[in-house]
């Protein structure tokens, strides 16, 4: 019998995960033994600092510490994976603040008093009338954000997938906690529980497959077999393939990502946030080492799946987009699209395709969550307005929120001088290099209909004129200032002087093996 | 004119500027008791720009090198931009007429009433237009150029869906949906490019001058010339890629629609004269033949279409299909006198259409139609308004004495030179020109009064001070052309030297492909 090896863990090295986790258990507390009326702000203060302080501590991480695997080598500590975690803090505390905004909502914040209460039911009036706010959503989100963190620097399959059912779990329950519309989004919590739980059995299986393959669940040893074979191994290709089906999932990419309009429609606008932002950064970055990592040495087997399934969500993406009514479902599938754009940096499998995809991932983070926090704002008598009819004329009545918004759509169409233009440059400048011209042509084609999509926005609030059942712009909090303020800034600055951050993803840009 | 100025002063970039800062000082005027402090600031502004165009004009040495007050400082060093802007004897002709033209725009419309919105909001977006149509004519970083080509849209999108006519919205996305494919087959060029110059300099470099002397496999080369053509044909705009011109010119205000046919159009062209025919002049060559037969198409075809208007603004943008039309061949011929005759022609065209706008706004302001039947004998009530647009006509359909004559002339000399052919259909475009204005102007401002035109009154002095100088600029370069052509005869030698079509020094029939002629 093998004696049990102590394991030696770096703490400093993995103190943000460790500091958010902890952060999660102490909010389980608060919400047993805080007395009702110091809940919220105890657990804003928890959470809020619990981000913050993870924030500096991956800048002190990456000042100071050696790279290579830690905890026993279940977990990467590369430049990738800290960029990732600090963009993941970054998006998850921009989304915090939108989230904590209880001045939009005459009715208190973006969640349902009791999520227990019968949608429509006595209780749930006598609920709303005693103004009663939950507070459960916090430690679920530092348990998420925790999940997140794992997710992106897992050095084997397994850590992998349970730093995607740490992730997973909270947000099934964040989805379909809505205030308004409450059984829109309880339907869109209980179908993204039963999709998510198949895509992740399906991750689980590929895995399974994996470690009958490679003999180790470790990604160099699978990186060391997969370099050692001959022949083609109809094995080893299945469990990529079905690695990849669980993260394609994930990421929202065509056909695997059905279950975005409806999730993103009925879960709660700031949630839709952090999905549509720091949960598919994740989720890319996950898919980056795994296809660079592990399974590098099978670029030639997964680059044309991944070149049709770029295209597919590229194209479908946009194009659905311009059939929709609703504002939140139109971003979904304007979400969609720019997942394919991603993929297409993803598929240029090179050290410049990934930089180019980092960059992408923070352009595109930023904006969409500033993109959600102003649809909190915008809003009818009985919620927010997520018809686009109601957005006719908004740009005469509040011209900022207007311009704020244009900016962002702007980004998204790839406009010049926003973030949007630079990131789409980088990833079609990288596909080019690698050979992917075809893919950069449907990318420009898809790029042109999706401009067409925004345009048709900006012009719906500047030129069209309002009518009765037209929105009004509620006057939010200060966080939900900053919050947009943030996404709306970077967005600019980013457009025109991405030096710097182009510097940074260029050095950060090399996965450790 | 060869005083050179002192270089400490970055000319090229403060002329951008100056409308830049003029447009952000109009956005603070914005209570309506400051309307006419505004107008003034914007007229200071674009008269202020017009001066710094002259002082450059004055300091420019037509001999000297190709591109002169050069100013560069890095952008983006890992992509290899530079803000860089420096001025060609093509570019700095374009300056003068942007700078003529928006000055005459915000004086001519003085006291037009701005149908929605604010008129610190319109002279704003004018001006923003301004600074990034002169960005764009002076960039000398292919990077900067597209940034602001693609970026110029959006002043020219709002002036339509903001201060347009009825169907401005529909107007405004026609053409901003055709600019943005262009903008995007341009961006496919551009990442073309720099994965090229990567590969050749072993940096990527968006400097124009550097990229010239880039050679490129002759598959590559033609790909990277198409996503470059189709931004630039649509921008100015050749046949069969016009449809968005005539409803973005019926929508908008005179006063855009000067600057989007006079100014935003010769963009298009200008593009291909710095950047298809020095970067990529074999493809240029390669291509040439079917240039010159959609040009050929857009002349005939745009003048035909202009006869069967029945709407002026309408009338007028066909006619500047027509028009382009003769400016693309004269860029695609490859004779030195064509080109000279382009570039001319552009000035000239830009005059004459900004003032045929502008006046026929007058008009339409009183009257309220820009319908031409709704019109006739205007002559009998305000006879200097119908002296004003017969010089107008007469130069657009190149009357000999006015600009429009020495452009039209010089480019078919130069197709004839190249091809019979070619200069024999290219002529019948100067008869319907005739038809089309001489038409209009019978219809409109000769014959019986109709109903309603009664009211028609009498251009003030003001109106008349604004529009004049077009007048004066129109004769001045129909008797001295030598004044605009010693700017841009070198500059067209050294883009003609760089294409290997040769020169034509004897005219065949069919002769369109370069290469084996004489």
């Amino acid at each position: 019998m093998t004696p049990i090896s102590v394991v030696d863990i770096d703490y400093v090295a993995l103190a943000p995960v460790i500091i958010v986790l902890v952060a999660a258990v102490i909010g389980v507390l608060l919400e047993a033994f805080l007395p009702e009326a110091a809940r919220r702000s105890g657990q804003l203060l928890l959470t809020g600092s619990a981000v913050a302080l993870a924030f500096l501590t991956v800048l002190i991480v990456a000042a100071s510490r050696p790279f290579g695997p830690i905890a026993g080598g279940s977990l990467m500590l590369d430049g990738p994976g800290l960029f990732l975690q600090g963009l993941i803090l970054l998006t998850s505390g921009t989304a915090i603040l939108i989230m904590a905004d209880r001045r939009v909502d005459p009715g208190g914040d973006a969640f349902a008093g009791r999520v227990s209460t019968l949608p429509g039911g006595e209780e749930e009036r006598e609920v709303s009338r005693r103004g009663l706010m939950q507070t459960e959503v916090w430690p679920l989100m530092l348990f998420c954000i925790g999940g997140l963190l794992l997710f992106v620097t897992s050095n084997d399959l397994l850590t992998l997938f349970i730093a995607l059912e740490i992730l997973s779990l909270p947000l099934y329950l964040l989805v379909g906690m809505a205030r308004r519309r409450r059984l829109l989004s309880q339907e869109a919590a209980l179908k993204y529980f039963l999709m998510g739980a198949l895509a992740s059995a399906i991750l689980l299986f590929g895995s399974a497959l994996a470690y009958a393959y490679a003999g180790t669940i470790e990604f160099a040893g699978i990186a060391e077999r997969i370099s050692e074979r001959t022949t083609a191994n109809t094995l080893v290709i299945a469990a990529v393939a079905l690695i990849l089906v669980g993260l394609l999932f994930k990421i929202g990419a065509v056909p695997f990502g059905q279950w975005v309009p409806d999730v993103y429609q009925g879960a709660p606008t700031p949630v839709t946030g952090f999905m549509a932002a720091a949960v598919k950064v994740a989720a890319v970055g996950a898919l980056l080492r795994v296809l660079y990592v592990p399974f590098g040495g099978m670029r030639w087997e997964w680059e044309p799946v991944l070149w049709i399934v770029a295209s597919l969500t590229m194209l479908i993406g946009s194009l659905v987009a311009l059939a929709q009514s609703d504002i939140k479902r139109m971003l979904a599938y304007s979400s969609i699209a720019n997942a394919g754009f991603i993929l297409i940096g993803v598929a240029a499998a090179d050290q410049v395709g990934l930089s180019s995809v980092l960059f992408y991932l923070l352009a595109y983070s930023v904006a969409t969550l500033a993109a959600f926090g102003i649809v909190t704002m915008v809003r009818v008598p009985t919620g927010e307005a997520t018809s686009l009819e109601q957005w006719a004329g908004i740009g005469r009545r509040s011209p900022l929120l207007a311009t704020a918004f244009s900016l962002i759509l702007l980004s998204f169409a790839g406009i010049p001088l926003t973030a949007g233009f630079i990131a789409k440059f980088g990833v079609f400048t990288a596909a080019i290099t690698a050979g992917a011209l075809p893919l950069v042509i449907v990318g420009i084609v898809a790029s042109a209909i999706a401009a067409a999509l925004y345009v048709r926005i900006i012009v719906r609030m500047y030129f069209t004129d309002p009518v009765s059942a037209s929105a009004g712009v509620a006057s939010p909090s200060p966080l939900t200032v900053a919050g947009v303020g943030l996404g709306v800034a970077l967005t600019v600055i980013l457009g025109v002087f991405p030096q710097p951050v182009l510097n940074l993803v260029e050095q950060t840009s090399i996965f450790v093996r | 004119m060869a005083a050179s100025l002192p270089t400490a002063i970055p000319w090229t970039v403060l002329i951008v500027l100056v409308p830049l800062i003029g447009a952000v000082a109009v956005t603070f005027l914005r209570a309506p008791a400051q309307q006419r402090a505004a107008r003034w600031t914007a007229f200071g502004a674009s008269l202020l720009a017009l001066l710094l165009a002259v002082i450059l004009a004055i300091g420019f040495t037509p001999a000297g090198p190709g591109v002169q007050y050069l100013v560069s400082s890095p952008w983006l060093p890992a992509l290899g931009v530079s803000l860089s802007f420096g001025v060609t004897g093509i570019s700095l002709v374009m300056v003068l007429l942007t700078t003529v033209l928006a000055a005459t725009v915000i004086a001519a419309e003085w006291r037009m009433p701005v149908p929605r919105g604010t008129t610190q909001g319109y002279l704003a977006l004018l001006l923003s237009l301004e600074a990034l149509v002169l960005g764009v004519f002076l960039a000398r970083d292919l990077f900067v150029f597209y940034v602001l080509f693609e970026a110029m849209l959006l002043p020219v999108y709002f002036l339509i869906g903001r201060f347009g006519g009825s169907r401005r919205g529909f107007a405004a996305v026609k053409f901003l949906v055709y600019s943005l494919v262009g903008g995007l087959a341009m961006l496919a060029a551009l990442i073309g490019l720099f994965v090229e110059s990567k590969a050749a300099f072993g940096r990527p470099t968006f400097d124009m001058t550097a990229l010239a002397d880039m050679t490129m496999s002759t598959p590559t080369e033609r790909l990277i010339w198409w996503g470059f053509f189709l931004a630039f044909a649509i921008k100015a705009p050749l046949v069969p890629l016009h449809t968005w011109l005539p409803d973005a010119a019926a929508e908008s205000t005179p006063g855009t629609a000067t600057m989007l046919i006079g100014v935003l159009d010769k963009v298009g062209v200008f593009g291909m004269l710095v950047i298809l025919l020095p970067l990529l002049p074999n493809a240029s060559v390669f291509y040439a033949p079917m240039v010159v037969v959609l040009a050929l198409i857009g002349i005939l075809y745009g003048a035909v279409l202009a006869i069967g208007q029945g709407d002026m603004k309408r009338l007028f943008a066909y006619t500047s299909v027509s028009h382009f039309g003769f400016i693309v061949l004269g860029v695609f011929v490859f004779t030195g006198i064509a080109m000279n005759g382009a570039i001319f022609y552009m000035v000239a065209h830009g005059l004459s259409t900004a003032g045929l706008f502008l006046v026929a706004g007058y008009l339409m302001s009183q009257r309220g139609s820009a319908s031409i039947s709704a019109y006739g004998g205007v002559s009998q009530r305000a006879p200097l308004l119908a002296g004003l647009f017969l010089v107008m006509a007469l130069s657009t359909l190149a009357l000999p004495g006015l600009a429009g004559f020495i452009g039209e002339f010089l480019v078919l000399l130069g197709a004839f030179q190249r091809s019979v052919v070619v200069g024999v259909i290219a002529t019948t475009g100067i008869v319907l020109a005739a038809i089309y204005m001489l038409w209009l102007v019978q219809r409109v401002m000769v014959g019986p009064l109709q109903p309603g035109v009664d009211r028609v009154r009498e251009v003030t002095v003001w109106q008349a001070a604004a529009v004049g100088p077009l007048v004066a600029l129109l004769l001045l370069l129909g008797f001295f052309p030598q004044t605009v052509l010693s700017l841009v005869e070198p500059a067209a030698q050294t883009t003609l030297a760089g294409v290997p079509a040769g020169t034509a020094a004897t005219p065949s029939l069919f002769g369109l492909t370069g290469g084996e002629q004489p």
